[in-house]
């Protein structure tokens, strides 16, 4: 075990993966000398130098789509987008090229991407730099979508996807940049690919992903206060999404409360209840309840931004108001 | 070398100093089994035995052949949903193509991708694009690839002059020149983007004035001269392999169909097909190669009721394969990360 930020563990997960496999070539808007804008790959220019950490123009499309042609042929590309919301003017790429290709060619080749998008909200950035990208992504076939909530699952998933033959998305969240954990060296040790109980209770199940983990976990801990046992799950992985976990403590519990950092409309938590409730139906005592981003872009003032980003708070009394 | 040059490149040249004899044999061939394999598509189509759409390239085939013929056996490939030529003229198996066009499970990809998606990666056959101009960041992928590797591959993406307007054809264009990437850009301008006349489109008639914009050296050519487009397509690739970067090749050609199968290019003005049927690719080639002396009328015709032999004979062996057998397709969705772990 070692202890490092979300972001260290990003850095730490890239350069491993440079220093085991030359085929690994790291891409992206000012990542090389500059270290990245949120410094996510800090030193990496220095040690392995301009091809293996390249500098690209403001060009997603280009160096998107090329990265699926250096999958092709022999390179796992890991590209960073500064912004998950850029996902935007390479989206043709990720969900039409990327994510179709291997079954387009008969499942005859593989397509070895990763890409990096940093997103959410809390950091004051307004409305086209604000977005998690969750929803954008999460439902296509051929993609893997992986949402690390804390520095261990930013430094394994990153770890796994460069190691996967398939295109992962990894979406990184801003706001955690800063947060400090305990990271697992040992790929033995890591635990599988689909949502995880980070605290066990029996009184109501919360799910929620990247941000929201912590706030859930917040939530859980006033809860407790109250004699309210909260089971957080960490969704962890968005694509393939693997119920099996939220609806085995659903029933345990028989309540569910989804905290996702997207609007209410087409959000994953629409479909998380819909596998609770198609598996789990007898077992549920009260109406599913969601906890999102309201149906609006994300607001530049901090009021009005921290008002719509689910708070604390608004957990808490979403899970007290249950019937 | 930026800027463009106007056919410097071969248009006097005889085809022996181009192709040289062998050359202008497999040359003719591959232009026939191009023109026959579209053919037999369109008849297929007729009979009931492809479902969906086709785009086919039926007077585009010098383009193909001319360029093809430029590169190894490990060079890389991308080009589009009117992109037969390209499969055909490298050597794609014949029965696996139509297979694939008939929705069979013989087909090159199982049936999984049909008309628009033909593609073996044995042949350097990367992926055939059905969005416009989406194939040639991929190019420039396999081009950072080529350049890491440095064993002199090349990378070659065809797209037609409708992609020259989209996102994906300027940064793709950018990202090749800025870092130098052994990347062929072949324009197939055929005068028409879908249904609409390049002029309606495009602010400009002649598209390698945009290769200039890139600092990109730009060759214009009579894409319906085979020798022509080879000639320049040698200078394009030794360039790329010698490490100097890109190049972008506007192919002058006319589509003699219409953009799909549903399109019987009404729109076209009055006389405009005929003449451009004066100019088939195929037939001014073969007319050349009698008066060069390089073959004659017998050998010639030989070569023609073979493929036409090959290409009945290959498309009622695919019509006689199997349908895929209905079941789930996770496989063909995701590949096996347990077994593919850490190969480094």
């Amino acid at each position: 075990m070692m202890s490092a930020t979300y972001r260290e563990a990003i850095v730490r997960a890239q350069r491993e993966a440079l220093a085991a496999d030359p085929r690994v070539i790291l891409m992206g808007e000012d990542i090389g000398a500059a270290g990245g804008p949120f410094k996510t790959t800090e030193g990496l220019f220095d040690e392995f130098g301009p091809s293996r950490v390249r500098d690209t123009p403001i060009s997603e499309t280009a160096f998107v789509g090329a990265a699926m042609g250096m999958a092709l042929t022999g390179y796992r590309p890991v590209i960073e987008l500064m912004f998950a919301d850029f996902m935007g003017v390479c989206f043709d790429q990720i969900v039409n090229s990327i994510a179709k290709h291997r079954f387009m060619c008969g499942g005859k080749v593989a397509v070895p991407v990763t890409i990096r998008a940093m997103g959410g909200g809390g950091v004051r950035f307004g409305a086209q730099h604000s977005q998690t990208g969750e929803t954008w992504v999460w439902q296509f076939p051929g993609l893997k979508v992986f949402c690390p909530s804390s520095p261990a699952d930013a430094y394994l998933m990153l770890r796994q996807a460069i190691d996967d033959p398939n295109p992962v998305v990894v979406l990184e969240h801003k706001a955690l940049m800063a947060v400090k954990g305990e990271l697992e060296a040992d790929p033995d040790r890591w635990p599988v690919q689909r949502p995880q109980v980070v605290r066990p209770g029996r009184d109501v199940t919360l799910v929620a992903s990247m941000a929201m983990v912590r706030r859930a976990l917040a939530a859980a801990d006033l809860l407790a206060a109250q004699g309210v046992e909260a089971e957080v799950i960490d969704l962890r992985v968005l694509r393939p999404l693997m119920a099996d976990p939220i609806i085995e403590s659903v029933a345990r519990t028989g309540s569910l409360v989804v905290v996702e950092e997207n609007h209410e409309s087409g959000g994953w938590g629409a479909e998380v209840i819909t596998r609770a409730l198609s598996s789990a139906f007898d077992y549920i005592d009260s109406p599913p309840v969601r906890v999102t981003l309201p149906d609006w872009p994300m607001p530049y003032s901090p009021p009005l931004e921290d008002a719509a980003l689910p708070s604390v708070q608004r957990i808490v009394d979403a899970v007290l108001a249950r019937n | 070398m930026a800027g463009t040059s106007n056919k410097d490149t071969g248009a006097a040249a005889t085809i022996n100093s181009v192709l040289g004899t062998a050359g202008a044999r497999t040359a003719f061939e591959k232009l026939v089994l191009i023109r026959e394999f579209e053919n037999k598509v369109y008849d297929s189509f007729v009979a009931g035995l492809v479902q969906g759409t086709t785009h086919l390239c039926q007077g585009q085939e010098a383009v193909s052949v001319g360029t093809v013929l430029a590169l190894r056996d490990d060079d890389y490939l991308t080009y589009t949903y009117r992109g037969h030529g390209p499969c055909i003229a490298r050597g794609m198996d014949l029965e696996g193509a139509f297979a694939e066009i008939f929705g069979r499970s013989t087909g090159v990809s199982g049936g999984l991708g049909g008309s628009m998606h033909l593609t073996d990666m044995r042949l350097g056959l990367l992926g055939s694009f059905a969005i416009v101009g989406a194939g040639l960041p991929v190019a420039v992928g396999a081009g950072i690839s080529a350049r890491e590797r440095g064993t002199g591959q090349v990378s070659m993406t065809y797209f037609g002059d409708g992609a020259t307007n989209i996102g994906a054809f300027h940064e793709s264009m950018n990202l090749a020149a800025v870092w130098k990437l052994p990347v062929i850009f072949v324009c197939e301008n055929n005068l028409y983007g879908e249904y609409s006349p390049i002029l309606s489109t495009t602010p400009m008639r002649d598209l390698v004035v945009r290769a200039s914009a890139y600092a990109m050296p730009g060759i214009v050519v009579d894409g319906n001269d085979v020798v022509e487009v080879h000639a320049a397509t040698l200078q394009a690739v030794a360039r790329a392999r010698a490490g100097d970067g890109p190049t972008f090749i506007e192919c002058k050609t006319y589509r003699q169909c219409g953009h799909s199968r549903s399109d019987a290019g009404k729109y076209r003005p009055p006389g405009e097909l005929d003449a451009w049927l004066e100019r088939d690719p195929i037939a001014l080639f073969r007319a050349r190669l009698i008066a060069e002396g390089q073959l004659d009328e017998a050998e010639l015709t030989a070569v023609e009721q073979r493929v036409r032999e090959q290409m009945r004979a290959a498309a009622a062996a695919a019509a006689e394969g199997p349908w895929p057998e209905v079941k789930p397709l996770h496989d063909a969705t995701y590949a096996d990360a347990s077994a593919a772990r850490s190969a480094g």
